[in-house]
Parts: C-alpha cells; structure tokens; sequence
C-alpha cells in the first residue's frame, strides 16, 4: 500500500472543485467551476456536446491539466500535485468510459487489462491479484472463463461491465462514470445503473455521473450541476433541480426527456 | 394524416404502403444457422409512423434492411414471406428495378451521419447525385431540388452548407443532412434505424420533432427502428415490439404504453429511467430505487 495515501472519511466532501478552468489556446472549455461532491453520494455533471463536461470530468482525476483553480481529493490537491502525489492519488479515484470497446485494447485479455491497476499501484501480485479480479468479475455477473477472452468477445453490456470491474480493482473512493450507458440498450442500461447502485452501497463510493440525459441523473443523483459552454449555470439537489430549475437551459434539457407517458409508466 | 400526397405517387390510399407478410431470414454464420428474423408480419399505412422496437439483437434492424433489399447475398437468405410495397413484391422484383424504388420511393437514414455521408464531398455533391440519379434533370435544377432539400430539413444557412464538408457540421446537422438526402426525390416511406440513438438529448428531440413535421407535411410514411420507448410515446402511430426474430407485440402505439400485453413489452417500458415520478415513487429513497431488469422477468416470457 502506498504511504501517501490519506486517511478515509475525514472530511464530509470528498471532492471539492473551486474555480476550476481550462482553456485552450483561446478557447475557453471551462469557465470557473465550483462544486462539493459529498462523501458517498453522486453528483451529476450535466451537459451536451462540448459544453465541458468531460474536460472537467478529467481535470478532477488529474488526468488533463487544469489552467486555474483547485480540485481537493480527500485533503490533497490535485491541479498543483506532483506526479509522484498523483499517481498514488490514481488509484483511489478511477474513471468508467461510454465506450469500453475502444477503452481496452483489443490486442491484450481483458483479465490482464482489469489486473493492471493492482501491478501498477503495487496493490497485489500473483495468486492475490487474481483472486482479486476473479472476486470482482463475478461481482460484476461475469465469469472466470471471460478473464483470459479478448474484448471484441463481449456485448455492448458486458464491455461495461468490464470496465466497472477494471475501476473497483483498485478498491477506489470516487468513481467517475462518463455517459456509462449512453452506448447501451435500456435493459442493459437498467442492469448496469443497478449493479452501480448496488456497488456504491457495498463499498461507500462516491461517484460523479457525467450525462446528456436528465432521466439517469433523476435516478442516481443527490445533487448535481448544468454546465453550459463551460459555466455552470445552474446546480444544487436534484429535487430541487429537476422540478423547480431556475435556469432556461436546464428547460430545455427538461423538454428533452422523452419517457413513455406517466400512465402507462404505472399501469 | 393527409393522404393526398401519396395518392399523387401511385397508391389507391386504401391498402397499406408496405405490408410484410411472413417474412423469415437466416444468416449461414460459421458456427451454424442463426434464424434472424422469423414469420414477421408488418404493415404500415400511408403517413403512419410505425415503430419497430427491439434490442440488439432482436432482428428489427435486419427486418428494415430486408425491405430496403439491403441483406448481403452471401450469408443472409430470405426462407419464407412476401415484402409488398404498394402492392408489388419487392423480393421478386429485378434488382435494376429495386434500386430504382430505393432511393425514389423508399428513404433510407442511418444511425452513424458521418459514417452514411462521404468526407470528400461536399453536402450538395451529395444530394445532386441521389436527385440525378433517380431523376431526369440538368445539374442546375438538381441544384435548386438540393437546396429544397435543406431548407425542408431545416438546416440553417442551408444556401452556403450545399459548399460545406460533413466534417463542418455539427452532429444533429449531418443528420438532417442524411434526412434530407432521404427525402430529396419525396419517397413514401422513409426507413430511419435508430437515427437519434447518437446525439444529445435536445438534439435527439429537435431531429424527431424534424421527422414528426415532414410526415405531417409530405405524408411520408416511416419506419422507425428503436431500442427507446421513450422515443416510441414521442412520435409513433403505432408499434410492434421484436424479440429474437419474432413480433411479440402490435398496436397503437398509445394502447401499448398504457397497457403492454406481452411480460417483455412491459419490462420495456419500464426499464427507460423517467423523470416524473409518481409520489410513491418518490418516497423510496434514492439510493433503493431500482429499474425493473430483464432478467426478473425472463421467466415469464419463455425461452
């Protein structure tokens, strides 16, 4: 295990993003973002096609510099750490991409690329690191027999599943899960939402879903934001946020949900 | 919906503009016979909108492409049915007289725009072909059509888009494009398998409100392919649920949402994550609400 690592639960927010920014040359992707993602809930980062949902997703896990502001990870800044504090910060904050077909390589088993992380952080070796991904894949409703299969083999809802259980091996705090199911049938969708739910209450997860479409944050949400061309303009508890919005933006994201009507939902 | 358009292009308006009947495919894969799409009957009047809903996997987008004549020879084969689109049956017509039909009378818009349009051309090289193709005209009138096509869709500044190159559009325009390429030779029945599955939700909502608007127009006919019931409630007439080849499921599309017959058609429905909740819904905590899964209900329906 690594030394730097801080103690869990000291503070109530686990992640806490002030005046976050990002330009890019002269374009501006993120304009001054703040928010607190308390400590075993999920905040929902709301935006459309390049309104900087998924820089800002990055910046938070260090994984794309940030130009200004802070992220404080459990006590530690990440936008000013060094490497070294980075790294051993990378394993207790994992990220779930929309696509898992094109987030493993194709050319390497899936049980190596899920083992990764334990080599990489120092976390486990040999027969320990592979009862650690046996554990987690079967957790996930995968089988030992799919360790040693390639990605291609796999469904749309399995890759996702993959990629879940490729982000726990490390047993992280927070979890990012950029669009998770937008590539996803609504069955699946429904399969993977609910392993997500269920996982969060086993193990204390935070996580931050990053999403186009208001009906997951409805479902998976404590809080969340909108950003719009790099501003958030509107956040707070999703109670609040989906049936009193404050903002024509959030309107329209509103608008757009399209569920089978109320009745039929109830019949 | 108003008939009077399709009735200009051939039909009698009183028989449906496309009637399947029976229809079963197979694919010869490696490993043996998969039976793709089994003794599937469909029918779709002038002007309806008809979803065909399924998962991956249930053989609606094979179903689409059977109409369109589209199924690679080498492995796909037709075993039994009749595809009648207006009247005439499309699996024994010549294929110079398919491909004359698609294109003119049947409308074709994919999922992937940017993967249906060519990156070296530019949007009005594009339309020009489909128009000169299927039409006798001079370049400059097919120009003009081209131009008619995008305003129809539309697109904003469509004068100067005709010059633009698909990689200078934003997803929900190329997909207007790819509508408007669809409809530029003013076909009956458009086919549009899974055309929003790839856009944000605001756009989503402005390209089937696009679709809604020219089957109110033109009277277009079309064949929606979706995985979404969501989208279904938006602007289905009608729909018929597939799974593993077969209907499961037909109907106004209004009675199925309200009253699903089939235990697979329910699981459905209620698998798509809502946003307005009922109070007793409300009153279960966030963290224990649950979507119904598949699988609770699998073993209502057989396998």
């Amino acid at each position: 295990m690594s030394a730097t690592v801080q103690p869990r639960g000291r503070y109530e927010d686990l992640v806490v993003v002030r005046d976050l920014r990002k330009t890019f040359g002269a374009t501006t992707a993120v304009d001054g973002v703040s928010f607190d993602v308390r400590r075993g809930q999920t905040w929902g980062l709301i935006g459309e096609s390049g309104s900087g949902k998924t820089t800002t997703a990055r910046m938070l896990l260090g994984l794309e510099p940030a130009s200004g502001g802070s992220v404080d990870f459990d006590g530690t800044e990440i936008v000013r750490a060094r490497p070294k504090t980075l790294l051993a910060l990378r394993a207790r904050m994992r990220m779930v991409f929309q696509d898992n077909g094109s987030a493993f390589n194709p050319r390497r088993t899936v049980g190596d690329q899920i083992a990764y992380g334990l080599h990489r952080f120092g976390i486990a070796e040999g027969r320990e690191a592979r009862r650690r991904v046996v554990d987690l894949v079967e957790r996930v409703g995968l089988e030992e027999s799919h360790l040693g299969r390639y990605v291609h083999e796999f469904s749309g809802g399995q890759r996702q599943r993959l990629g879940i259980a490729r982000a726990l091996v490390t047993d992280p705090d927070f979890l990012v899960l950029d669009e998770p199911t937008a590539a996803l049938d609504v069955s699946v969708q429904a399969q993977v939402l609910n392993l997500l739910k269920d996982l969060q209450a086993e193990r204390g997860l935070t996580m931050l879903l990053v999403t186009h479409n208001l009906a997951l944050v409805e479902h998976m949400c404590d809080h969340a934001g909108v950003l719009e061309r790099g501003r958030l303009v509107e956040a707070g508890p999703v109670d609040r946020l989906l049936t009193a919005p404050r903002t024509e933006t959030t309107r329209v994201l509103l608008d757009a949900v399209l569920e089978p009507g109320a009745a039929g939902a109830r019949a | 919906m108003r008939t009077a358009n399709a009735t200009t292009n051939g039909t009698t308006g009183a028989g449906p503009l496309l009637d399947v009947q029976d229809l079963s495919v197979d694919f010869h894969t490696d490993t043996g016979v998969v039976h793709a799409v089994r003794n599937v009957d469909l029918t779709i009047g002038p002007g309806e909108v008809l979803g065909l809903v399924g998962e991956s996997g249930s053989g609606k987008s094979v179903t689409s492409l059977a109409v369109l004549g589209l199924l690679g020879t080498r492995r796909a084969r037709i075993t039994s049915g009749r595809i009648l689109f207006q009247g005439e049956d499309l699996l024994t017509l010549p294929p110079k007289r398919l491909q004359a039909l698609r294109g003119s009378h049947v409308g074709m818009v994919s999922q992937n725009a940017l993967s249906a349009l060519d990156p070296s051309c530019t949007i009005g090289a594009h339309l020009v072909e489909v128009i000169r193709r299927h039409q006798r005209l001079d370049r400059a009138a097919a120009r003009a059509k081209a131009l008619e096509s995008l305003e129809l869709v539309a697109l904003p500044d469509a004068a100067r888009r005709l010059r633009s190159y698909p990689h200078e559009l934003s997803g929900g325009q190329r997909q207007r494009v790819v509508i408007a390429l669809a409809l530029a030779c003013r076909p009956e029945l458009l086919l549009a398998d899974e055309p929003t599955t790839a856009l944000d939700a605001t756009v989503q909502k402005q390209v089937l409100d696009l679709l809604l608007s020219i089957n109110a127009e033109l009277g277009t006919a079309v064949l929606l392919v979706t995985h979404d019931f969501g989208v279904v409630s938006h602007v289905c007439d009608s729909v018929a649920v597939m799974r593993r080849g077969q209907v499961l499921e037909r109907g106004a599309a209004a009675a199925v949402l309200r009253d699903p017959q089939h235990p697979y058609t329910r699981a459905l429905v209620e698998a798509v994550p809502r946003l307005r909740l009922s109070e007793q819904e409300r009153s279960v905590p966030r963290q224990r609400r649950r979507l119904p899964e598949f699988t609770e209900v699998a073993g209502g329906v057989g396998a």
